[in-house]
């Protein structure tokens, strides 16, 4: 176990305690750096849509897992950062408008519909969110001329400073520059949640009534959050559209919604890092699977392939498995692995024992 | 003419959105859950139903063939709380949201893999039968929809007035806690409600697919289902029959008179005002919490 | 003149009066508990004056201010602070983080400079925490800084709840039954901690207390409630001996009377 000495309260405002942690981000930021030179094309290429998928997932960690906000409908965020940024692009505006841009639409729209969002609580705010997720979708086929109907429209080619971000032609480029705009959004986001911005997220989370006693906006606290997270989320949407080339609605459905609810779950809610594992388990998955059944089928000649809705069946069950035996998640997970090392042979049986409570009514609120 | 054509096909949907929202509240009425597969055992009751009594598959007689199913989906939704909702107790409420997602994919997949995606009919005794009337044409499957569900919510509702068991349950979802306490068998009251959501949902399956043809994706009806029940407010039983017709008779009104999309926007816009208007929706249940 | 002036005050839920015309003043530096059996409407008294419930009638003022109309997240910031009955700490924060989470009303940073944790942030940090701090060392909670709240023995999140009402910085504190569910031991440091609190940060403190020991010991003047409505207001020692209070908590035929 780790003794740390703290001279200043610095030590705790500091985003890492000790110098090992900070050496531990460098060496792993340095890996991500160098990646494109470690791996080919077809990699780097699902190493880009694990960055964005990380970044759609801490966009909805700020709100499920830091504020509490259960949504099931963060699709449409992604969708409108997706349209917005392609479309000013379109319009012939730069990336390095367009794209904060698209956030920025992403944001208002989500804090907008979150002010009358949260005097519900709990199940209702999720299903408000469901419902904006169909008008959305619908709107987004409504509004032809900017975001080509049914038959979907292009993001166009990133270029700035002369400098090519293709996704097809300079995928370095374009892994590099999704690499930092995750490291800032990383950041961010974890300077908020040291910060007194973060810690009215949690209260809010975790009691509403004491926040309000402390002097917390919870209806202002609230919106904000759920700003932020779809802001995040509309910037992941933009990077998902260029990714992505050319894109419809379908792109957007309701199970990119569940699936980045997965990520957070799955992940460890209330964690940043779980956004990241999270989204690591769910662009990896289907290649495991594919693997897995291209071995099956070159073995035994057993062809899964020919079972539709094999992948979705696996992350559900897996879902579930989760939720039942370990509600923290991959993070939680770790972080227990972590601390029976770190005190061994200390550990007990029943250290991590959740805490049973009991059913309170949501009436009562 | 036209628009009393339109109200009363729009009726008979909406009767079904309502037997679905019916299981939402069930559930919501005895654990404060909320189960997102409602749906999709509303469309494995109708596929079981159908596997039971078409020609092509078991053959038993429609009237045999409809009560079998609705047992045995009542097993399914008493084996679910059982197997997994159970194990999840006292875990936040979106634990279960989340749970009963990915349970909605499970029982799809079943569905596909047993019956496959391409769009099946139910065989039933009154298929195509018309009665006609003044310039209306009503189906004898919208008549029977519509009665069927108006039985069926009595039924429910007097099962909660009533009932040890429906007391209790209520009891139960004010606080689980103190309802234990008492010697309410939380537990076992909990199974009862998921099996009896399951048993709901079949029949809203049979009622749906006397009306065309069924496929396991028609599960996300669901959703709307839920618009409905949150629009009546979730806890109560009339209320969500009510939401459901309310739901089922603008959506085909607007599809005549307005855009496509505005159509399928209509349910989740009404939703958000009501939402926004009464949080608790219609027939709120809401109370200050006690500090 | 008086820091906390209640007037009159009522509320109903339906046909049920749980508060029915008190009226009270709250001196500053004076130590005021208001007594009463159960459902005797003391803690609604503490609701209303944290404006989460809304009063039928009557009016509070703090500090000379009309307070009635205020919003329940505005009160704090006026330097009224309170704790719960039940304890509403956040459940999966540290107790440092909790205590942190009490500065709220002092924070001089917004969201965008919070993000980008500039140097001011940090400033007001360091701040917070050396605010936070003294109320660690008030109440002896070193050990405790870097312990999630979930895992608290019940008498220290008892004992954070108090710190991080301290941390507001509060003129006035309202203590909902601070001695419920303590050991005798943890009851004897509420009761000096609540002298020191006034003594020494000048603090005036409302409490609700079952606790007679508690209140005898620490109280200048004890306002006795039953069915919502006063029944008696004086020094302890008055109250206890009033004919009604006695007739209240024994349940004598007097109590409808009453």
């Amino acid at each position: 176990m780790r003794i740390v000495f703290k001279t200043s309260y610095d030590r705790d405002i500091d985003l890492h305690e000790h110098g090992w942690s900070r050496a531990k981000i460098a060496v792993l930021l340095g890996i991500m750096i160098l990646l494109p030179f470690l791996v080919g094309e077809y990699y780097l290429a699902e190493a880009t849509n694990t960055l964005i998928w990380a970044l759609a997932g801490m966009g909805l960690m700020i709100a499920v897992g830091h504020t509490g906000q259960v949504s099931l409908g963060h699709a449409a965020f992604l969708s409108i950062g997706a349209y917005t940024d392609a479309a000013l692009m379109n319009a012939g505006l730069p990336f390095l408008v367009a794209f904060p841009a698209a956030g920025l639409v992403a944001g208002l729209f989500g804090a907008v519909i979150a002010i009358p969002a949260v005097r519900m609580s709990g199940i209702y705010l999720a299903i408000a969110t469901l419902a904006v997720f169909v008008i959305v979708e619908e709107l987004v086929i409504l509004l032809e001329p900017i975001t080509g109907g049914v038959g979907g429209t292009m993001a166009p080619s990133i270029t700035f400073f002369g400098i090519s971000f293709d996704r097809y032609g300079a995928l370095q480029n374009f892994y590099w520059l999704i690499l930092g705009v995750v490291a800032l959004v990383t950041w961010g986001y974890a300077n908020l949640m040291r910060s007194p911005t973060g810690r009215s997220f949690l209260a809010v989370r975790d009691s509403e009534v004491s926040a309000r006693a402390l002097g917390i906006n919870v209806t202002r606290t609230k919106a904000l959050a759920f700003g932020l997270s779809s802001g995040v989320t509309g910037l992941a949407g933009a990077l998902m559209g260029h990714y992505i080339g050319f894109f419809n609605y379908e792109l957007f459905s309701i199970f990119i919604s569940i699936n980045l609810l997965l990520v957070v779950t799955i992940g460890g809610l209330g964690f940043i890092q779980g956004a990241f594992l999270g989204a690591i388990l769910i662009t990896g998955m289907p290649q495991l699977i594919a693997i897995m059944r291209d071995g099956l089928n070159a073995s035994t000649g057993i062809d899964l392939g020919s079972i539709p809705g094999l992948d979705t069946m696996m992350f559900s069950v897996i879902l579930i498995l989760f939720i039942i035996f370990e509600p923290t998640g991959l993070y939680g997970r770790w972080l227990k692995i972590r601390t029976y090392f770190e005190i061994f042979p200390l550990a007990r049986r029943d250290m991590f024992r959740r805490q049973k409570s009991y059913l309170k009514t949501e009436r009562m609120k | 003419m036209e628009l009393l054509q339109l109200m009363i096909g729009g009726l008979a949907n909406g009767c079904i959105y309502g037997l679905v929202a019916l299981g939402f509240v069930l559930i919501y009425k005895a654990s404060e859950g909320v189960n997102f597969a409602q749906g999709d055992m509303m469309m494995l009751g109708a596929f079981v139903a159908l596997g039971l009594g078409n020609s092509a598959q078991m053959g038993l007689s429609f009237w045999l063939a409809v009560p079998i199913a609705i047992v045995i989906m009542f097993g399914v939704g008493w084996g679910v709380e059982r197997v997994v909702v159970r194990r999840i107790f006292g875990q936040p409420q979106f634990a279960l949201v989340i749970l009963t997602i990915a349970m909605g994919f499970v029982f799809r997949f079943v569905a596909g893999s047993i019956w496959g995606y391409t769009p099946l009919v139910l065989e039933t005794p009154f298929a195509g039968q018309n009665l006609r009337g003044g310039g209306i044409v009503i189906s004898v499957s919208d008549l029977i929809t519509i009665g069927v569900t108006i039985a069926l919510t009595l039924g429910l509702w007097a099962f909660f007035a009533f009932t040890r068991i429906g007391l209790a349950a209520q009891a139960a979802s004010q606080n689980q806690m103190a309802a234990y306490i008492v010697g309410v068998p939380v537990m076992r009251i909990n199974s009862i409600i998921w099996g009896l959501s399951g048993a709901v949902a079949t029949v809203a399956g049979v009622l749906y697919a006397t009306r065309g043809a069924i496929d396991p994706n028609i599960g996300l009806l669901g959703i709307k289902a839920f618009a409905a029940a949150v629009i009546g407010g979730l806890g109560s039983l009339p209320g969500a029959l009510l939401g459901g017709i309310i739901i089922g008779v603008v959506e085909p009104i607007a599809g005549r008179y307005a855009p496509g999309e505005l159509a399928i926007m209509s349910p989740y816009i009404i939703m958000l005002i009501v939402l926004v208007t009464r949080p608790g929706g219609l027939f709120a249940q809401m109370h200050a919490k006690k500090v | 003149m008086s820091l906390l002036e209640v007037k009159d005050l009522a509320v109903h839920f339906g046909g049920v009066k749980a508060v029915d015309g008190v009226s009270f003043k709250v001196d500053p530096g004076e130590v005021f508990a208001i007594i009463g059996p159960n459902g005797a409407g003391k803690s609604t008294i503490f609701n209303l004056i944290s404006r989460i419930y809304e009063p039928t009638r009557g009016t509070i003022h703090f500090d000379g201010r009309n307070i009635t109309g205020l919003k329940a997240h505005d009160i704090a910031s006026l330097g009224i602070a309170r704790t719960f009955q039940n304890i509403e700490l956040f459940d999966h924060s540290t107790v440092l983080a909790n205590l942190l989470m009490g500065r709220h009303t002092h924070r001089s940073t917004n969201f965008v400079q919070d993000i980008l944790f500039l140097p001011k942030v940090r400033r007001a940090e360091r701040e917070h925490r050396r605010r936070v701090e003294e109320v660690i060392e008030f109440l002896e909670l070193e050990a405790y800084r870097k312990k999630m709240i979930a895992g608290l023995p019940y008498g220290v999140r008892k004992v954070v709840e108090i710190g991080r009402a301290l941390a507001i910085g509060p003129k006035l504190i309202l203590l909902d039954e601070p001695a419920s569910g303590l050991s005798v031991e943890e009851t004897q440091d509420v009761a000096f901690w609540i002298e020191d609190m006034r003594r020494d940060m000048g603090l005036t403190v409302l409490m609700v207390e079952h606790d007679m020991s508690l209140v005898n010991q620490v109280s200048d003047r004890v306002l006795a409630v039953a069915n919502g409505k006063p029944l008696a207001e004086g020094t302890p020692q008055e109250v206890q001996a009033d004919p009604h209070v006695q007739a209240a908590y024994l349940g004598t035929p007097e109590e409808d009377a009453a």
